[in-house]
């Protein structure tokens, strides 16, 4: 089994239509197993980053390689490897949460007995068993994470992408998200994560990747970078790897 | 799970399904309701027309028994108690209260009478006495004038102007006819002189295949028609379908799934085709059981159902083939339902369902024989009216699989290429 679950080199993405470079000679190496953050400012080119990684989008140019296989050839291959939770809750408003995990989980090739056992156990796992029978529609924000986080693992990944999963969640359930991902890693699922919540990231990333302009500023553990630029907090180091500017753009 | 899934989100949009079921039934019944009591309205149902008699004559009098006679018009002289004037009748029809006022103007019967024995005259002094067949006496041509409700449509208008024309034209023959027999006969009754039934008469027969006894009425021509307009109508419902997900970023997680595209579009395509059927089946079932209970005729479709079937899964694929087109190409509802809607009407005209192709301007006509409209409604017609069968549509069929094939293939590629960028 390869030691590096993704490597990147010299990657380039321009979009139709635009005169600059959303991700610019990026070049990155993650090793199995590891809880990856990626930190950076709004339009920082992080969302292109994990596109690009979970096959949405092509690369204009460069390497992108996902467990040694590309998406080139591979595709079909690695979609069967990862498992993506986007920042939209991505889920079927109609539809019961019993529902969308089932025909999501279809999706990966589950079925059957299979498939019903495993959406019942993270239902249950994740506090949702009373309400599976009850359309999307009438879940909480909370809830609606939490089945849109299932949906992304209930064909049990080797590799999890989550885009922003705790944003606008009250602390519960961010707590009962944060704890699950942390069971997760500890079976062996390499995570590639981003956010904008530092402190969450401090907690659980063993690994720290701040990217602006599409390109990586600083990687390391939460220390490592702290220690690079000698500042007391991710926070402060944060800041001062991509300053403080507003970074509005329409 | 893909079928399942689609079926349950329809079921649980009771706005869709109401556009879907309801609505389509609605659109027939309203249609061939009031198509069937236009067509009555001209053959059976009396019309009323506003008379402005000047004339006071034998003309005018004939005219209201002839028109008693063939009991397609009611003839009203007076209005509020008071005779009508030529002003008041304009008045009145411009106001849209009646459809058609008559003027018929002074001395018509006379000049009429005057003219017809100048001629009889003319032409027996020619006989008789050897004369030549000159008229000596110039007669003023006369008008009857006929003021037209501005909002009536032209085919009704050449209709009652056909109708009034007719009348008039048997007047002046039998005013002919007298005016001979009054000059040959010494009898009574001089009309008995001359046979003034019409020799000629029209007799209505549509060529049809032995045992094919289904007669073309309103009913047989509105059902398929309109059915088919409510068939197309589901490239709404669908688009919005499409660019829901995307909105919602469902077909985002469904990229990232190792699912070829063509099995989540199956999906749609196949659950919307079934959509398609039901309604079809509703609507003739509505059309068989429901329009003799509202005093229409019931449609016929005994032996046609298979033939009906299969053009109508063509019909319904091509429908749906455009409606993924145009939700894979919105980006927002606000884009795809206006467009959606305003389109299948647009296609409906073009294809015929309004008005026959054969009545349209020949580029129109060029464009309707390229719409899947057209084909599928050309197909239902030579199943139903024709006599044909599923080989006898054969032509209309492929068409409208190579349309469906290829606006899928549009779609498909649009998707993928979206995707790229």
């Amino acid at each position: 089994m390869q030691n590096n679950i993704i490597d990147i080199e010299h990657l380039y993405k321009q979009y139709e239509g635009s005169e600059f470079f959303s991700v610019k000679d990026l070049s990155l190496v993650i090793k199995r197993g590891v809880f990856f953050g990626i930190l950076g400012p709004n339009g920082a080119g992080k969302t292109t980053l994990i596109s690009m990684l979970c096959g949405l989008i092509k690369p204009t140019s460069g390497k992108l390689l996902v467990n040694e296989l590309s998406y080139t050839t591979h595709a079909n291959l690695i979609k069967q490897q990862i498992g993506v939770v986007p920042q939209e809750y991505a889920l079927y408003p109609t539809l019961t949460a019993f529902e969308n995990l089932c025909f999501l989980g279809s999706m990966y090739g589950l079925k059957g007995k299979v498939l019903k056992e495993r959406v019942n156990h993270y239902l249950d796992y994740l506090g949702l068993e009373v309400f599976k029978h009850k359309r999307i529609n009438t879940y909480s924000g909370g809830m609606k994470r939490r089945v849109n986080l299932i949906a992304g693992i209930l064909h049990e990944p080797s590799i999890l992408f989550l885009d922003e999963p705790t944003v606008g969640v009250d602390l519960q359930s961010r707590l009962v998200i944060v704890d699950f991902l942390k069971q997760l890693h500890q079976k062996g699922t390499t995570i590639i994560y981003t956010s904008h919540h530092l402190a969450e990231v401090e907690e659980l990333c063993t690994q720290i990747a701040i990217i602006d302009r599409g390109t990586i500023y600083a990687l390391g553990t939460g220390e490592d970078l702290k220690l690079q630029t000698g500042k007391e907090t991710l926070e402060q180091a944060f800041l001062a790897l991509t300053g403080t500017n507003l970074r509005d753009d329409v | 799970m893909t079928i399942r899934k689609e079926f349950l989100l329809l079921v649980r949009d009771f706005g869709g399904l109401a556009i879907l079921f309801v609505m389509p039934v609605f659109l027939v019944i309203t249609v061939t309701l009031i198509q069937n009591n236009t067509y009555e309205n001209i053959t059976n149902q009396k019309m009323e027309i506003l008379l402005v008699d000047l004339d006071r004559g034998e003309i005018a009098n004939k005219l209201v028994s002839e028109v008693k006679e063939s009991g397609t018009f009611e003839f009203i002289s007076e209005l509020d108690n008071s005779v009508l004037t030529e002003q008041r009748a304009k008045e009145a029809v411009r106001n849209g209260h009646y459809q058609l006022a008559i003027i018929i103007p002074e001395h018509l019967s006379s000049s009429l009478t005057e003219r017809i024995d100048d001629n009889v005259n003319s032409v027996l002094a020619h006989f008789v006495d050897g004369d030549t067949l000159i008229n000596k006496t110039y007669f003023t041509p006369k008008e009857v004038k006929l003021y037209f409700d501005p909002a009536l449509q032209n085919s009704f208008k050449e209709g009652i102007k056909g109708a009034i024309d007719k009348i008039v034209a048997t007047i002046e023959n039998k005013s002919i006819y007298s005016a001979f027999a009054s000059q040959l006969s010494d009898s009574d009754e001089p009309q008995a002189l001359f046979a003034q039934e019409s020799l000629i008469s029209f007799k209505e027969i549509t060529p049809k295949d032995e045992g094919f006894d289904i007669i073309p009425n309103a009913v047989q021509h509105n059902v398929p028609a309109w059915s088919l307009f409510a068939i197309f109508f589901i490239i709404v419902p669908l688009a919005m379908n499409i660019v829901k997900e995307k909105n919602q970023g469902t077909n985002i997680r469904l990229f990232t799934m190792p699912t070829s595209p063509i099995i989540t579009l199956g999906g749609k395509v196949i659950t919307y085709l079934v959509i398609c059927l039901l309604q079809f089946y509703l609507i003739i079932l509505v059309g068989k059981f429901v329009f003799p209970m509202i005093g229409l005729s019931s449609f016929d479709f005994s032996g046609k159902l298979i033939g009906l079937t299969v053009v109508t899964l063509f019909s319904g694929l091509s429908a749906v083939s455009l409606g993924v087109l145009l939700g894979t190409v919105a980006k927002t509802q606000e884009q795809s339902s206006p467009f959606g809607a305003t389109f299948v009407v647009i296609l409906a005209a073009v294809s015929g369902v309004w008005v026959p192709t054969f009545a349209m301007p020949n580029f129109m006509q060029y464009i309707a024989k390229a719409s899947p409209m057209n084909w599928a409604l050309e197909g239902y017609y030579t199943i139903l009216l024709r006599d044909g069968g599923i080989w006898q549509t054969r032509y209309m069929i492929i068409l409208l699989l190579l349309f469906s094939l290829l606006i899928l293939s549009i779609a498909l590629f649009y998707d993928k290429k979206k995707r790229s960028l």
